[in-house]
């Protein structure tokens, strides 16, 4: 566990706070067919803890697991000191954001976040108020009598994640909370979410495969591919040191496997790399597709270090920049200006010469 | 649907309603191309020798006279070889819309003289019709009589489930001048709409008598017990026959109703439970 | 329930866009219609109403102030209405229960169950009143016990037209609910699980208003059945005026005296029909 988060106080209702065994102390094994399952996970109370892999990896199974949804062949699921393992959902202290938000298209959006309180035993007035409260803080009083098909993605998105606070819960899941907005929407909820999150103070679970949306929102990040966990530390950590072509490719940074013997990291895929750290065995490399030039010709004056023959085998728009992939002595992408690209005369079979600085490589263990 | 050969029994459903009648013409339709030959037959018989019946012969007849006539029919053709009697059952108020409506039958028999008044009234008769059966009223109860029911009087009592037929057909009628004539007052259970899910109400034990014809539990066997009662006297139905104007086999139709008349044809409905006329 | 950038990208998408820009002039009027479905349609609908004009044309317009006043053709009428609207609150009440449980558990033999409930739609009606006559008649299956017990028989009721009519007209429930409930979105269900509702309270609270244009439409086909029902009404309750003669068996009967009356309760049975009909639409409509 990394660090225990804001712990805001300044909500009604809470109280337990951070107990021994508070927060999440999970084992998800899911059997399904050929898929299998198979993540163990914990968070502190008020952590907020990002599930992040490709499509398919089995976040949102994870999710399903966790919510009651889809029910565990193995393993267990602790939350706050109670086992939570065979409950079903209705009876589990858990909140969903959904993908869709699934928001009950014939209720107002007053009525869809009354529906956890009145369902958890409250008056209808008693759950109005607080739905009221809740569409308050999230500034969509003026449209508390509104249906969904009426609220703007945004706006649905703040009465899904109004609903699932609204029960109190003590795990909050979110399944792809931004991936139905569109770009300029998503700036906003995005950073409205991060507040939310800052200051609520159970253990939230979120799932994304958008690297932006868990840098941002998550404490911790646990990247899942194949069902397991490959990679779990911080945003900064993981972005810095990434351990699978996956997040290498997420956090667009250029990875290679090898062994270092003092700065100097000879990969496995045949040629040296100088790099800033001094360590020694298995190692990571990694540098950014923007540390690497490109030369028409050998450049004269550098010595031999970071210096490789390439071909060009793919361009690509990046932005403002040019993507070049590069096949040769190392496979490696490099970034370079359009202005650049056009005086390499750059195309797909273009001999060139890739160097690299070094103080811009890095080396961490395996 | 309509029409088939005597051996095999037909019976035109009777809660088809309002759908019978159009049937009819629809079977009417059928009938026509299937009577072709036997129009055919009939008058080529009628050429060789004048008076000797031959071909097909349709014959429209009501529904309680499903069981006797068929063994007439059957009769009628081994005595009268190179003859079919086919035969079409239904309701006779059914019968009469078809006939009527143009449905090519050599023979009409109905169940009360006021059906058969439709068909006189549209001229499609051939000469006057004639009776040849009557039936009376009985009391219709479970076997062996568990309500111990001997007089129409009985059936007034008070926790009494009694059945009638609607007083729009003839069974109904007749219950009705029955009941007048033995000047009672009675509120069946339901006015049943034809006399067989009368009697169907009894044979399943849903009610405790129904006022049915004796055909009618003649035919249902043991299933159902008979109690005559004198004012059934009073509402005897008589059964008319008569020739159709549009005859496609006139002579072999007349041998046909001279059969049913004789004192063979007699007998087989006296043992169905039919009175002499 | 499509996110709203989704339907944004979709207006964005330029192809879709032209796309419908082109098929719109085909879709308005008439003449983008292919021949082949105008002309079957046209001739259906022709099927459909030329039997009704030919009703109308024929019917005794004279005669239609005396049948209208007639205090026999309203009993019947009222008992029509109540015994169609009675019999499609039972299908509801327990029709939609029957279809959420086809729709939404497993259980072996589930397949049989389902074709079983829609057997009494192939079953001859005049079957089914025996059937029911078997089984809940005085001396029924279940009937004699319902008799010696609580002294209830249903043959000859009120009580019987509307258990008759029930027979019938909740299979068409039962198969337009459960249809609805196949193409709604469970997730819905889950989303309400995971807010505390019980499976009780999610179908009440979330499942049932997401599928009521379902149980609308089931509801509509279940009371114009009943309310037309015949055979299994005269077999299983039989026929008495204000009791259990409904409109089909007052025009069955009168059928057989007074063909013009026949077709002047026939005209009256309609024209209420219509007008309910298209009352119960139109608030569906505006309400949806």
């Amino acid at each position: 566990m990394t660090r225990t988060g804001t712990t805001g106080h300044d909500r009604a209702g809470g109280g337990t706070g951070a107990s021994a065994s508070g927060g999440l102390d999970a084992h998800l094994v899911v059997d399904r067919g050929t898929f299998r399952l198979d993540l163990a996970l914990t968070a502190a109370p008020g952590e907020v803890v990002a599930l992040l892999g490709p499509n398919g990896a089995g976040k949102s199974t994870a999710l399903r697991a966790l919510a009651g949804l889809a029910p565990l062949t193995g393993g267990h699921l602790h939350l706050d000191g109670t086992e939570l393992t065979h409950r079903p959902p209705e009876s589990r202290p858990v909140g969903v954001v959904f993908q869709d938000y699934l928001l009950f298209p014939h209720l107002t959006a007053l009525d869809n976040v009354a529906f956890g309180p009145r369902c958890r035993g409250a008056t209808k007035a008693r759950a109005r108020a607080a739905a009221a409260a809740w569409l308050d803080r999230m500034g969509l009083a003026e449209h508390a009598g509104a249906k969904p098909r009426r609220l703007s993605g945004g706006q649905a998105q703040r009465v899904a994640l109004a609903r699932a606070l609204a029960t109190d819960p003590r795990l909050l899941l979110l399944d792809e909370p931004l991936a139905a907005l569109d770009a300029r929407t998503r700036l906003d909820v995005r950073a409205q979410l991060r507040r939310h999150l800052a200051v609520f103070e159970a253990v939230a679970v979120l799932v994304t495969h958008d690297p932006l949306d868990a840098m941002v929102l998550a404490d911790r990040l646990v990247v899942v591919e194949h069902g397991r966990v490959v990679q779990e530390g911080t945003p900064r950590d993981v972005a810095r040191h990434p351990r699978t072509d996956y997040i290498a490719r997420l956090v667009g940074l250029n990875l290679r496997t090898g062994r270092a013997e003092g700065r100097t990291v000879r990969l496995d895929d045949g040629p040296t790399v100088t790099t800033t750290e001094d360590l020694t065995g298995r190692v990571f490399v990694a540098f950014p597709p923007d540390a690497v030039t490109l030369h028409g010709s050998r450049p004269t004056g550098s010595g031999a270090r970071n210096l490789w023959h390439c071909r060009v085998a793919g361009m690509e728009t990046h932005g403002d920049r040019i993507r070049v992939d590069l096949t040769g002595e190392l496979p490696l992408a490099a970034d370079l200006t359009t202005v650049a690209a056009a005086e390499l005369g750059l195309h797909p079979g273009t001999e060139v010469w890739a160097s690299l600085e070094a103080a811009r490589a890095h080396a961490y263990p395996a | 649907m309509t029409t088939r050969p005597a051996p095999r029994r037909t019976r035109l459903p009777r809660w088809a309603g309002a759908g019978a009648a159009v049937l009819l013409v629809l079977g009417a339709a059928t009938a026509c191309s299937s009577s072709a030959d036997g129009d055919e037959a009939g008058a080529a018989g009628s050429g060789s020798a004048p008076g000797e019946p031959s071909g097909t012969v349709t014959v429209f007849a009501a529904a309680s006279l499903t069981e006797s006539f068929t063994t007439l029919g059957e009769r009628f053709e081994e005595a009268h070889p190179g003859t079919e009697v086919t035969f079409s059952f239904g309701g006779s108020d059914s019968l009469a819309a078809g006939i009527t409506g143009g449905a090519p039958a050599d023979v009409f028999a109905s169940a009360s003289p006021g059906t058969m008044k439709i068909v006189t009234d549209a001229g499609d008769a051939a000469g006057a019709p004639a009776a040849f059966a009557r039936n009376r009223l009985e009391i219709a109860t479970p076997p062996g009589n568990p309500e111990d029911i001997s007089s129409l009087k009985d059936l007034t009592g008070p926790d009494l489930k009694v059945v009638l037929c609607d007083e729009k057909v003839p069974c109904g009628a007749a219950a009705r001048t029955a009941l007048d004539a033995a000047g009672l007052e009675l509120t069946p259970v339901s006015y049943e709409q034809d006399v067989r899910s009368a009697l169907t109400k009894v044979r399943l034990k849903e009610a405790d008598a129904a006022l049915v014809y004796r055909t009618d539990v003649r035919a249902a066997g043991d299933k159902v017990e008979g109690v005559d009662f004198p004012e059934a006297a009073e509402a005897v139905n008589d059964y008319p026959i008569t020739l159709l104007e549009n005859a496609p086999n006139a002579v072999a139709a007349e041998a046909f109703i001279a059969y049913v008349r004789s004192g063979e044809g007699q007998r087989v409905l006296a043992d169905a439970g039919f009175l002499t006329p | 329930m499509i996110p709203a950038d989704t339907s944004g990208a979709r207006r964005g998408d330029t192809r879709g866009g032209a796309g419908a820009r082109r098929r719109r002039p085909g879709t308005g009027g008439g003449q983008g219609v292919p021949l082949l479905l105008l002309l079957p349609a046209l001739v259906a609908l022709a099927f459909l109403l030329v039997p009704l004009v030919a009703l109308l044309v024929r019917a005794p317009w004279r005669g239609m102030p005396e049948q209208l006043t007639s205090p026999a053709v309203w009993q019947a009428l009222r008992l029509s209405l109540v015994c169609a609207t009675a019999a499609t609150a039972v299908s509801l009440v327990l029709g939609v229960p029957l279809a959420w449980l086809l729709a939404r558990t497993e259980f072996p033999g589930r397949g049989l169950v389902r074709a079983l409930v829609t057997l009494p739609l192939v079953l001859p009606p005049v079957v089914g009143g025996v059937a029911l006559l078997m089984a809940l008649g005085r001396n029924g299956v279940v009937g004699q016990w319902l008799d010696a017990w609580f002294g209830v028989s249903l043959p000859f009721t009120t009580a019987g037209v509307v258990v008759a009519e029930t027979f019938v007209a909740m299979p068409f429930l039962v198969i337009s609910v459960e249809g609805t409930l196949r193409a709604a979105d469970r997730r819905y269900e889950e989303a309400a699980a995971t807010l505390g509702a019980s499976r009780f309270t999610a179908f009440r609270r979330v499942t049932l208003p997401l599928i009521m244009p379902g149980v609308a439409a089931g509801s509509v086909l279940a009371w114009a059945r009943a309310l037309g029902e015949f055979g299994a009404t005269i077999t299983f309750a039989g026929n008495f005026p204000d009791r259990t003669q409904t409109m089909p068996l007052a025009v069955y009967l009168a059928l057989q005296s007074d063909p013009e009356a026949a077709i002047a309760l026939s005209v009256v049975l309609l024209a209420v029909s219509i007008a309910v009909l298209a009352g119960l639409r139109d608030r569906w409509m505006t309400a949806s």
